[in-house]
């Protein structure tokens, strides 16, 4: 594996290889010493054209535990404005000798593109509304700690702003890839005009689908979108749509309640739901760490990378 | 001034098809018939010899974009790709909404090597408020208005527009129909792909939405108007159905249209960026019926040259647009005319005596008959090549077509007797 850009570049076996890594790379991060000198030499640039402090450090972190150099590049999203392309800021930064770049962007494809004029490595970390393959990953290492090796056959509903939502398109391809049963719950507005070659149902009523879920993934909104004519208010988002403690009440007994993060408190989730008991919020974060570091592993380690 | 004999080819014109040698002296065809001899000679043999093709929609980027094409070199890629004539679109900086603008587009084209038309916009600065001076326009040669790259949104605009113009003998206005509200920031077609790829889309409806309306405008004013990059099914049968009921409409499909569609989009190479947008195997197919059938009058390449660095960038951020003019007629051929969708005399149609009509332009698309200007067009329909975008003539290599192979190429082209294009090699 040279690049990690998409959920769909893998295949159900290597998503399998990839958790299996990154479940002996969560014992790592619990030793005393959580550092391996697995990578030790390796050059790791973390491109970020969009703020993410969350996904910045969760990558960093991983590539030091595995003793990369990382070197944070800071690109305001102006200087692409100001008329350098993105091909030129790149193809500086491969001069300076790196291994991998670990990319988030505001732009679908971005890092599909930079894979195309360097030799480096490419870990997409979010771009635009396109994929986010590593929250993917890092979601199914988490269920599969919690409810056994396979998924097959869970019903899992992703609720929220699909449309504009990176972790949704990886995470219903990355679930439907071991065998769950995806449903997207959200209004018409903030689904896709079609949602053809994606292996979903679609629900507009998520009461209705609540009683048989065994995971409930709720998504970030973003209060701009009712300004772009997506949903009335928040009041109303939250009364058609939130995971409130009445509508958690009526979950099936093991349900799982999972976000990738930052939380709305009070508006796609209440604050009680986010930290009772089925809540897997803080076990998504911190098995952030282990499956980076499975993917910069698999992509720079023994085997992996320029092979 | 010596004769110049064009011999061995098929001659193609508003008549029919016919074997025939073609005798220009002094800028004018002097004689059509068998065996004719003269100072100098073309070899057409295996090629069409027809009038010169006509795009009433290519962007010269003169005056303010110069570093992706100027109206020189604009006109040299024109004419390998066979056009003798091309209209101007008016989205440059300043824009051709002034009469001094427009003069210097032209005075810039007069030693090009194809005639260069100007457009005028519709509105001041193009901002689709207040009317451009029109009528000022019209009085330097402006027979097309249109505010491309911007569609006149406004409906009150729009009704007035169409009202005035119908005071300018000839004049018709283009719209460019997408509405921005139902755009909204989308940069591919709104769709499976869209969808898949996480990109904003620009919905089908956004286009078929202005069409409906302008069509009722048309109606209702009398005016003569015409669509530009007419992409969807929804807005062909639009047209279909204006022109059935008797509407002054007229509409014209780029090749892209009827070549590529949103699959492409899956690269996310912005080279396959453009407005309207790449569209569903739907579209395409319906763009194909419209052109067999007449409902789209012409093809018009939407010659849209960028920087190579403004197309390094991501897919939404890059500027929409695609190079058109130096592989049309080979892809016109390949899709249209071997296929069967369009005969080789609809295909000249709707490439030059239709657009000339449209644009008012009376020495192009003319019948290839004594007395005529000797805007000529000389086709090798066999001829194999590959695009290289480094071999294009065009300041720009924003080509989508990149190491594709086509069959079929403009081995000369004649400007007003003047062989600009001698076997594939620009010669001004």
């Amino acid at each position: 594996m040279k690049h990690l850009l998409s959920v769909g570049d893998l295949d159900r076996s290597a998503i399998e290889q990839l958790l299996e890594l990154a479940t002996s790379f969560r014992e790592v991060t619990r030793r005393e010493i959580p550092k391996v000198p697995a990578l030790r030499g390796k050059v790791v640039v973390s491109l970020f054209y969009e703020d993410s402090t969350r996904t910045r450090i969760s990558f960093e972190t991983a590539a030091k535990r595995l003793s990369c150099d990382v070197m944070g590049f800071s690109v305001a999203s102006s200087s692409v404005t100001k008329g350098e392309s993105l091909r030129d800021t790149v193809q500086t930064i491969e001069a300076m000798g790196i291994d991998a770049v670990v990319m988030r962007h505001s732009a679908a494809g971005a890092p599909h593109r930079v894979a195309g004029w360097i030799d480096a490595s490419v870990v997409n970390a979010g771009d635009g509304c396109h994929e986010h393959p590593t929250q993917a990953l890092l979601d199914l290492l988490t269920l599969r700690h919690r409810i056994g090796p396979g998924i097959d056959g869970a019903r899992i509903a992703i609720v929220g702003d699909i449309l504009h939502s990176r972790v949704a398109r990886s995470g219903a391809h990355a679930f439907a890839a071991l065998g769950a049963d995806v449903t997207l719950v959200a209004p018409p507005t903030m689904l896709p005009s079609t949602v053809a070659g994606w292996p979903v149902t679609v629900s507009h009523d998520l009461d209705a689908v609540l009683g048989d879920l065994d995971v409930v993934y709720l998504l970030r909104i973003q209060r701009e979108r009712q300004r772009e004519t997506r949903f009335p208010s928040l009041r109303e988002y939250t009364a058609r749509y939130g995971l409130t403690v009445e509508r958690a009440a009526r979950l099936r007994p093991e349900a799982l309640i999972m976000h990738p993060g930052p939380m709305n408190r009070g508006v796609e989730i209440a604050a009680e739901v986010a930290e009772g008991p089925a809540s897997l919020i803080t076990e998504q974060v911190e098995n952030g760490v282990a499956m980076r570091m499975a993917v910069l592993y698999e992509l720079l380690g023994a085997g992996g990378g320029h092979g | 001034m010596a004769d110049l004999v064009i011999r061995g080819g098929r001659v193609l014109d508003p008549g029919g098809e016919r074997t025939a040698d073609v005798r220009v002296h002094d800028g004018v065809v002097v004689e059509v018939g068998e065996h004719l001899t003269g100072d100098a000679t073309l070899d057409a043999s295996g090629c069409l010899v027809a009038p010169g093709l006509v795009d009433v929609h290519v962007h010269l980027r003169e005056p303010g974009m110069e570093e992706a094409e100027t109206v020189e070199t604009g006109a040299r890629a024109a004419a390998l790709g066979g056009y003798t004539a091309v209209v101007a679109m008016p989205n440059t900086t300043p824009p051709l909404d002034d009469p001094t603008v427009v003069a210097a587009v032209l005075a810039a084209g007069a030693r090009a090597a194809c005639e260069v038309v100007s457009s005028g916009t519709i509105t001041r600065g193009r901002a689709g408020e207040e009317l451009a001076p029109m009528g000022e326009l019209h009085a330097l040669g402006v027979r097309m208005f249109t505010d491309d790259g911007d569609c006149v949104a406004d409906a009150g605009v729009m009704r007035r527009a169409l009202e005035y113009a119908r005071a300018l003998p000839g004049a018709v206005i283009s719209q460019h129909a997408e509405d921005p509200a139902l755009v909204a920031g989308g940069a591919m077609h709104e769709g499976e792909w869209s969808s898949r790829l996480g990109i904003p889309g620009r919905p089908a409806v956004a286009e078929e939405v202005v069409v409906a309306r302008d069509v009722i405008l048309a109606r209702a004013t009398g005016a003569r108007l015409h669509f530009q990059h007419i992409s969807t099914a929804g807005a062909v049968e639009l047209v279909r159905a204006a022109k059935a009921a008797g509407a002054r409409v007229t509409a014209e499909a780029c090749p892209h249209h009827f070549t590529l569609t949103d699959a492409c989009c899956a690269t996310f190479d912005p080279v396959f960026k453009v407005n309207p947008p790449l569209r569903a195997d739907a579209d395409l197919a319906a763009i194909k019926a419209g052109l067999a059938d007449g409902t789209i009058d012409v093809i018009a390449t939407d010659h849209a040259p960028h920087p190579t660095a403004a197309k390094e960038r991501p897919f939404e951020e890059a500027p929409s647009g695609m190079l058109g003019l130096e592989t049309a007629l080979a892809l016109v051929w390949e899709e249209l005319v071997r296929p069967g969708v369009l005969t080789p005399l609809a295909a000249f149609a709707a490439c030059s005596w239709k657009p000339a009509a449209i644009a008012g332009l009376a020495h192009h698309g003319v019948p290839v008959a004594p007395g005529a200007v000797a805007n000529l067009c000389v086709f090798d329909p066999e001829h194999r090549w590959e695009v290289a975008p480094d071999r294009l003539a065009s300041k720009a290599r924003n080509t989508p077509f990149a190491g594709r192979a086509l069959t079929g190429k403009v081995r000369h082209t004649l400007l007003r007797g003047d062989v600009v294009v001698r076997d594939g090699e620009a010669q001004r």
